[in-house]
């Protein structure tokens, strides 16, 4: 579905990816690690075209996302490093706004996504008053909502219980049986039940 | 059409939100007038002269404090990356927020400044001309400076650099705006001032929100 080729970045003249190719198949699940500073964030941003940074082609379902930029993204989910949530907004404000912007999500289970994330009776508060993993899970209800095969999540787990990081394991799990993949960043050691989670360590990469 | 109102409504909801917002402008812009006087000279006649001057330098100072803001909290919380990642048109998005960004200041200053120019002692007939210059012009202001805070949303302290790069595009705005309200007020006709002033209007509706959705993505993605 993704295949990534010959991508070659520099960064603060030092080189993060030289020829770094990649496929990425229906069903798969590819784990993104690397120690701090090594372009976990800065990969995931080259993918979603966030950067204009490097060279090299990245294609989705063999065409160039460079030429069809709007039929990537109709695509794509992705859930940044900052979540985009609003803090004097409500959680169910947040969500039906990030609805707007993504057409791929659902609006109309919003409330019941709420539910399932463990925000039952915070839908109307202003997320500012609330804790950090609560917010989180604000941003990682789109998850839930979403109908987009490509998911691209920069450190998904960050501030996430015990608890909820296992209900995302398996979510994604569902995704992939359903067809969907999977790229993300995280130190995490992940468990999801029924696949194999491919992984490429970036440190590896350099040494290369 | 209805994700053009969606937006809309999201940054409507944001600034209410923060009354703040609201109030910064509008403080300013009458903190002006109330402080003008006392500066120069309680005079009715030297002030009368001195009025639409005043009053639009007031006008166009106080939406461009307020103009930074348009992007900035957005970029700070990653909403921004999600705008961009989105297969929405950016365009309508941007016209969104700026005329939120308008009816915050302009729309609100428009309103207030017959108040600012009684203060100031402007003649009866500078009433009309005064507010219809305001209303034309300020959207103009808020196309502009959303170019200026779409360029220096990316640094950290981009307020000085947004007054130097759009003030000098303000400029055209406070000439015509405060020629029409000084015209008016000596019952000299206005459409001319006005003319211009919405021509100036309809260009940068036009070319601006492109120039916006460009220097956007330059901040987010360099």
């Amino acid at each position: 579905m993704l295949e990534v080729k010959n991508i070659f970045c520099e960064r603060d003249e030092r080189i993060l990816f030289s020829e770094f190719s990649f496929t990425l198949n229906e069903g798969e699940v590819l784990q993104i690690e690397g120690q701090n500073g090594s372009g976990k964030t800065t990969l995931l941003r080259i993918l979603c075209h966030l950067t204009e940074a490097f060279e090299g082609n990245i294609f989705w379902h063999g065409q160039n996302v460079e030429h069809s930029r709007e039929v990537f993204y109709h695509a794509l989910l992705y859930v940044g490093h900052l979540s985009g949530v609003k803090g004097v907004l409500t959680a169910k404000e947040n969500l039906i706004w990030m609805s707007q912007l993504d057409t791929a999500l659902d609006r109309i289970s919003i409330t019941g996504a709420l539910k399932k994330v463990g925000l039952f009776g915070y839908e109307d508060v202003p997320c500012h008053t609330l804790s950090a993993g609560q917010q989180r899970r604000v941003g990682l209800a789109r998850l839930y909502l979403s109908s987009a095969p490509l998911w691209i999540l920069d450190e998904p787990f960050t501030a996430l219980d015990k608890k909820g990081v296992a209900e995302k394991e398996t979510l994604i799990a569902q995704h992939v049986q359903a067809g969907g993949c999977v790229i993300l960043t995280t130190h995490h050691n992940l468990n999801i039940p029924g696949t194999d989670v491919r992984k490429i360590n970036l440190d590896e990469c350099l040494t290369t | 059409m209805s994700f053009f109102l969606a937006a809309l409504r999201r940054d409507l909801l944001l600034t209410f939100r923060r009354r703040n917002d609201i109030i910064n402008p509008l403080a300013f812009f009458l903190m002006v007038g109330v402080l003008f006087p006392l500066g120069v000279s309680p005079e009715a006649s030297l002030l009368a002269q001195l009025a639409p001057g005043v009053v639009w330098v007031a006008a166009l100072l106080a939406s461009l404090l307020s103009v930074d803001g348009i992007f900035r909290s957005d970029f700070d919380d990653g909403s921004l990356e999600h705008m961009l990642v989105s297969p929405r048109s950016l365009l309508l998005l941007v016209l969104a927020k700026v005329t939120t960004h308008w009816l915050i200041s302009g729309f609100c200053l428009a309103l207030v400044s017959p108040v600012l120019a009684l203060m100031l002692f402007l003649p009866n007939e500078g009433f009309a001309p005064l507010v219809f210059s305001l209303l034309l012009g300020t959207p103009t202001l808020s196309l502009i400076g959303a170019i200026g805070a779409a360029l220096t949303v990316g640094l950290r302290k981009g307020g000085i650099l947004i007054s130097l790069l759009v003030l000098p595009l303000y400029i055209p705005v406070l000439i015509f705006g405060a020629s029409s309200v000084q015209a008016g007020s000596i019952g000299l006709p206005i459409q001319g001032y006005l003319a211009l002033l919405a021509a100036m209007l309809v260009l940068s509706i036009v070319l601006a929100p492109f120039a916006i959705v460009a220097a956007l993505k330059i901040s987010v993605r360099s």
